[in-house]
């Protein structure tokens, strides 16, 4: 049975001629319309240090900066750089020129908080506190007929990127995303709190939709981590071809302040298996899905007292599909010798991430428009990622 | 039948909501009952069948002032006797790793019994103590002073930190509270400041695994315990309270011992900090200086009087109210309690904009629905439902703590797991959109 025809039948079994409900005409509307393109975000919280992620080997005072903890066996991409070895299941999917990275990348914000650079690079307004909306919400047309869930967060909670006037879902799992107690729906329906009302529309919609999509087994593999976990998720509602237009996914734990060496080895570990597997399971529509990764700054260039590393400034980014031209490290390369780091302490950035997610965006969702997704962000500088 | 009771519950509080959401009016007073049910709402984790009569007849004045004074207030029977029965509570840090620590002499069970009994702790106490308010304090003082037993150590440290560091300060000077959570092995290792030491100290001393500065606390203390992100300080400042505090350290820290002052791995050059000179060879008082410095700051007073505002008022607390109880913190060196009580005893405390103005959060949507209830919940399954609906207890990874506000906790995913606990609990009232405010 194709999929316009399971929606339109189960609409039938479940109510009946003549009393097709909304959110089945619209999942019936995208299945109508061209397959969508998708683009998934990840962000890595905590800040991850991009200097022994994607190990500038080349670079003379790499080893020097990190006596301890610098990088020694990385698997060499292109003669300056090289990957983390816990990044191996990454390295045939770079090799296959289908993985870009972009490295000293970053914001231009000065801030070390966390809380405020990842704030920043959700919203997609460094140094601007008053945005309540994030980038990824922006980035989404206002179609007659949206998918209820066309932008999915992965979590307990809505990730600030995906914040705004275009309804975003937060999902843990397709499968527990159901309402025991069908009583809910008019109350929701009936209340004065707009916000509640609203946010409870968005889940009853949603919650009918996921129903058919649990019907469907899914038995690709991914491993058994958060990041695996949301990354199955988000292929289950991509290939059940409900209208996913945006995902949002992140991993945290990467404040790497002490004992670095080990932890970067469990969480790249946990990351490179994810993201492999993943892309492993969207072969067949490689090109219609983008996955981007980011994380709120890079770290301290010079190992501190604690084999770690403090709260840096630039970082290195991912991104593979949807069109993007991989096998590349991007980006100018602004080196480590003391009067090169940015505050003679950090790596400096040479590329906006709004460029990357700039170009990014607007090759995967179509109407997307630079200047409403960063607003005050005048003259974006591409960097060819994509074809 | 009982859906339509469902149905009518929320039509009979649609005209309070709509005034809440949409006039905001912080200069419309409440009625002497609708005052009743806001102090409940907002100074305990939720009404009881039987609490409004109770207030009542006490009167609400004398209400809040023994709330203000929780020493005055009897504790509740079945919290004694349920806390008696938790034995970690009393543990040393030393004692915990001695019976959880793997592979120690006396260990039958992994440490995750400490986290339970903690946790069962403090549901016991936010459903039965009568002393509510100070309850509500000691979760905001936790979360503001946040750790997280999903790094290291922690995990046998937590147990000492929420009992020997945050409770026995929550109604004193913010300097004593700030001052214990900085000397606190739990803290110290959170934010790595006990390897935090003089750059010096290896080349002079030989000291290979303690080398280095590490700005992980230094930082946190300005941006999330006093001053406010952005508030103040620079980069080099941070640098500074860095240099201030190596040394601050901790006596074995893998076997549960007490806070260290290693002058060895102290950096004893001057300082200075937001413009104030910290004379050389001042060793662990240069610490101390630093929390003197930053609990007297402006900029604290009126952080700490926002961050309490956004917890018991409002989202967006009137600046007029902020401003009064930052006044308070600076004429009082900081006196919690006094401004705490000048937050209650403000106009805008109990108006018309403050009254179900608050999203409560999991933690007191799960409790507030079963104090609703009367009925008597298993807590540690309650601690399972946290989970699930996105607040573990003492696991928020991150310094920042949890967040109070709205926009945290209003989506789908946490939604129906609120309706889906309140159809487990048999009270479905607790899953509409009413109940989901305070």
């Amino acid at each position: 049975m194709n999929r316009r025809l399971f929606l339109k039948h189960s609409a039938v079994a479940m109510f009946g001629f003549g009393a097709t409900p909304l959110w089945l005409q619209r999942a019936a509307f995208a299945a109508d319309a061209p397959r969508k393109k998708v683009l998934i975000a990840i962000f890595q919280r905590g800040a991850v240090d991009g200097l022994n992620v994607v190990v500038p080997h080349g670079d003379r005072n790499y080893a020097a900066l990190r006596p301890n903890i610098a990088v020694k066996d990385s698997l060499d991409l292109n003669g300056f750089f090289g990957l983390h070895p816990a990044l191996a299941p990454l390295k045939p999917i770079y090799d296959a020129k289908q993985l870009a990275i972009v490295h000293a990348v970053g914001s231009p914000d000065p801030t070390r908080s966390h809380f405020d650079a990842q704030d920043y690079m959700e919203s997609g307004t460094p140094g601007r506190k008053t945005i309540s909306d994030g980038w990824l919400n922006r980035a989404l047309p206002s179609p007659p007929k949206p998918s209820p869930v066309r932008a999915v967060s992965m979590g307990t909670s809505l990730a600030r990127a995906l914040r705004g006037s275009n309804a975003a879902v937060a999902l843990q799992t397709v499968d527990g995303f159901e309402v025991r107690d069908p009583a809910y729906e008019a109350m929701y329906a009936a209340t004065v709190d707009k916000v509640m009302g609203g946010a409870g529309k968005e889940t009853f919609e949603a919650v009918k939709l996921m129903e058919s999509i649990r019907k469907r087994p899914y038995t690709a593999k991914y491993p058994n981590t958060p990041l695996g976990q949301s990354l199955l998720q988000i292929a289950r509602l991509i290939k059940a071809d409900v209208g996913l237009e945006v995902a949002f996914a992140d991993m945290g734990g990467w404040d790497t302040h002490a004992n670095e060496p080990a932890q970067l080895q469990n969480l790249l570990t946990q990351f490179g298996a994810a993201l492999a597997a993943f892309h492993a399971d969207m072969q067949d529509r490689i090109d219609d899905v983008c996955v981007v990764t980011m994380s709120e700054f890079g770290r301290t260039a010079k190992e501190n007292g604690a084999r770690g590393t403090d709260h840096g400034h630039a970082n290195a980014m991912f991104a593979f599909g949807g069109g993007v031209k991989g096998g590349e490290v991007y980006g100018e390369w602004p080196g480590l010798a003391p009067d090169q780091l940015y505050q003679q302490r950090d790596l400096a950035m040479t590329t906006d991430f709004r460029d990357v997610l700039g170009e990014l965006v607007t090759h995967q969702v179509a109407g997307a428009s630079v200047s409403r997704i960063f607003p005050g962000y005048g003259a974006p500088k591409f960097r060819g990622l994509v074809a | 039948m009982k859906q339509w009771s469902i149905a009518v519950a929320a039509v009979t509080l649609v005209g309070a909501l709509a005034a809440a959401t949409e006039t905001k009016s912080f200069e419309k007073k409440l009625s002497n009952d609708e005052k009743i049910q806001h102090a409940l709402s907002r100074l305990t984790f939720g009404a009881r069948p039987g609490d409004a009569g109770a207030v009542q007849r006490v009167g609400l004045e004398k209400w809040i002032d023994a709330q203000l004074h929780p020493e005055s207030v009897p504790e509740s029977g079945v919290a004694s006797e349920r806390l008696g029965r938790l034995t970690t509570l009393s543990l040393t840090s030393r004692e915990a790793v001695q019976k959880f620590q793997v592979g120690q002499a006396k260990q039958k069970n992994g440490p995750q019994v400490l986290i339970r009994e903690l946790t069962e702790a403090k549901l016991t106490r936010a459903i039965y103590s009568e002393r509510q308010l100070e309850e509500l304090l000691v979760d905001f003082w936790f979360n503001h002073f946040n750790v997280s037993v999903t790094k290291g150590a922690v995990r046998f440290l937590v147990t000492s930190y929420e009992r020997d560091a945050i409770r026995p300060h929550v109604w004193g000077k913010f300097r004593d509270l700030l001052g214990a959570t900085a000397a606190h092995p739990a803290m110290l290792f959170y934010l790595d400041n006990w390897q935090n030491s003089s750059p010096d100290a290896r080349r002079l001393l030989k000291v290979k695994q303690a080398a280095g500065i590490n700005e992980n606390y230094a930082r946190e203390l300005m941006e999330l315990h006093t001053l406010g992100v952005d508030n103040g300080y620079t980069q080099e400042d941070i640098g500074e309270v860095a240099r201030c505090f190596t040394g601050w350290t901790i006596l074995q820290p893998r076997l549960g011992g007490e806070f260290l002052f290693n002058p060895r791995t102290h950096d004893q050059k001057e300082k200075t900090v937001l413009g104030v000179k910290i004379p050389a060879n001042g060793g662990q008082r240069d610490g101390e200086q630093v929390l003197d410095i930053l609990a007297r700051r402006p900029e604290t007073a009126h952080f700490i009087s926002l961050k309490l505002a956004q917890r018991f008022v409002a989202d967006e607390p009137p600046a007029a109210l902020v401003d009064r109880m930052a006044k308070k913190f600076r004429e009082t060196d900081g006196d919690i309690r006094a401004v705490v009580q000048a937050m209650i005893a403000s106009p805008e405390f109990f108006s018309e904009g403050a009254r179900n103005a608050k999203v409560k959060s999991p933690l007191e949507f799960v409790v507030s629905a079963v104090r609703n209830t009367g009925i008597d919940a298993p807590v540690l399954r309650l601690g399972q439902k946290l989970v699930e609906l996105g607040q573990p207890l003492y696991r928020k990874v991150e310094p920042t703590g949890y967040s109070t506000m709205a926009e945290e906790w209003i989506n789908s995913s946490g939604l129906l797991a609120r309706m889906n606990f309140a159809a487990e609990l048999k009270h479905p009232q607790a899953g509409s959109p009413e109940f989901q405010r305070r």
